[in-house]
């Protein structure tokens, strides 16, 4: 399980966490939404322990992110995937290496083990036989499924996706819904998943949690959230240009 | 008004440059620890190597080799007025082992090689690869500076030896086919003015300056912000940054070993 108890974040003068409470239960998915640029990217960071939180705490599995040592903290990390943005892949490495990177770093396995690793992981986000390939010869979405192919090579418990379908065509934006929901059924996974893309958050989510102004201000199934009395919450998932979300920033202005 | 925008650019600059100095010396630190821990990665130290040495001496030789041939005739255009042609062999040998063979090396590698690493790993910043190493598990300190604080810390010296060899043989072949002075006594002349403290002081502080190009060049590159904008900005202040910190190196050994060594 991952809980998020009043998490907060300053990125320079920016106020960008202002007290997040939130709970995964284990093997469940759950969206967060939110406008580009609210922090739905640095909450991930801080679940994996890239970012230290000001205030608050992060805890998965038991275990209070920010207050382990090194060697703890990293098997902690090999029990998550994070599925970045771009991809995140390694521009030096070919896509074979970049997918079984965790396991040439921190598992000793016979060349031939992990091959079939890479293989079993790659086929599974549906991709063969590019493990010669270097990560600059493949499309936005192919980038995609190997940094998720990678997030999985590692066997993780937690799967962490960060924006999976953005800057995709629909077509890949919906065969990669359907790969988070595989994910979620075959691995049996706990996966959060950060979208601003609605469609993508209804197939996937078991809970969709709204990220505004650095709190969590509305959490429910899709249904709740697509029945949501919230302005804020109504604006956004329907997409609205006039709204309480706009009208804040025009105070601003 | 205009005073007030000069403190507050000063302050700005102070600011920034006491956190430089703070950031360079906790990776410094946290760089020189993660060297003695295990795992070594010994595949990742001789890579950086080969990238740092091997590929660095065509430049460096062209370089040597020019600066060898420009130093034998200015030198030759003061001792030939006072009928001391001989002496330029030693005066070549002493400067380029003691100072320019060390200072050049090091000015050429900081421009080659620090750049490099400053705009690959600032673009690995940018594209959050920086971030998906951590994510993996992997500290990007002891997977990405550690090799590089140490392939260049042993290369930048053996290209120093090498390009004070070649800069002696630019000498050479000024003074033995232009200036008329024996090969034999060229090669004496130059065995007699050197000296091992010489070599020693020259190489002691070329570890120094690899240590500095690895760890500027690491700590721009790890602090880029701003995209392809920032990874451009990040590669002209690790130069810079190299460069003033070389000199000052280069000046507190020279002063220190004056001292030890007289």
């Amino acid at each position: 399980m991952i809980e998020i108890s009043n998490l907060h974040k300053e990125l320079g003068l920016q106020k960008v966490l202002t007290g997040i409470n939130l709970k995964v239960d284990n093997g469940s998915t759950c969206v967060i939404i939110g406008r580009s640029g609210c922090g739905k990217s640095v909450l991930l960071k801080h679940i994996v322990g890239i970012l230290k939180a000001d205030k608050g705490k992060v805890v998965v599995d038991g275990q209070e992110v920010g207050s382990l040592n090194e060697m703890h903290m990293d098997a902690l990390r090999l029990k998550m995937g994070l599925v970045f943005q771009g991809g995140a892949l390694f521009d030096s490495m070919t896509v074979g290496e970049n997918v079984g990177f965790g396991l040439i770093e921190h598992d000793h396995l016979s060349q031939k083990d992990l091959l079939e690793r890479i293989e079993e992981s790659l086929s599974m986000v549906g991709l063969h036989g590019i493990c010669n390939l270097s990560p600059s010869e493949l499309s936005g979405g192919m980038r995609k499924r190997v940094a998720l192919a990678r997030a999985i090579c590692i066997k993780p418990q937690i799967i962490l996706y960060d924006e999976p379908t953005t800057g995709v065509d629909p077509i890949t934006a919906d065969s990669i819904n359907d790969l988070i929901i595989n994910m979620a059924n075959k691995l049996k996974v706990t996966s959060i998943v950060v979208t601003h893309d609605m469609r993508s958050a209804y197939k996937v989510a078991d809970k969709i949690a709204m990220l505004y102004q650095g709190k969590i201000i509305e959490e429910g199934t899709a249904d709740e959230i697509k029945g949501s009395k919230n302005p804020v919450v109504h604006q956004f998932i329907n997409g609205l240009a006039l709204g309480p979300i706009t009208e804040t920033l025009d105070h601003y202005k | 008004m205009m005073f007030n925008n000069f403190f507050i650019t000063l302050g700005s600059r102070v600011i920034y440059f006491m956190y430089f100095l703070g950031g360079v010396a906790n990776l410094t630190f946290q760089t020189i620890y993660l060297s003695f821990k295990p795992p070594y990665r010994k595949d990742r130290i001789f890579e950086q190597a080969k990238k740092a040495g091997f590929d660095s001496l065509p430049i460096v030789s062209l370089i040597a080799l020019f600066i060898g041939f420009i130093f034998a005739l200015q030198t030759a255009y003061f001792m030939q007025r006072i009928g001391s042609e001989l002496y330029i062999a030693s005066l070549v040998a002493l400067s380029i082992v003691r100072e320019l063979g060390p200072v050049i090396t090091a000015l050429v590698v900081a421009g080659r090689v620090g750049a490099s690493i400053t705009a690959e790993l600032g673009s690995m910043q940018v594209t959050e690869q920086i971030d998906a190493l951590e994510a993996l598990a992997t500290n990007p300190i002891k997977y990405l500076v550690v090799p590089r604080f140490i392939a260049l810390s042993l290369m930048v010296p053996l290209l120093t030896i090498y390009a004070d060899f070649v800069g002696i043989l630019g000498s050479y072949v000024i003074c033995v086919f232009r200036l008329g002075i024996s090969s034999g006594m060229y090669i004496r002349v130059t065995a007699e003015a050197l000296y091992y403290k010489d070599l020693f002081t020259g190489l002691a502080k070329t570890v120094s300056f690899g240590m500095i190009i690895a760890i500027v060049s690491c700590y721009e590159g790890f602090n880029v912000k701003g995209g392809a904008e920032g990874v451009g900005r990040a590669t002209t202040r690790c130069v810079v940054f190299s460069f003033i910190m070389i000199i000052i190196a280069d000046c507190l050994f020279t002063a220190l070993f004056y001292f030890i060594f007289p």
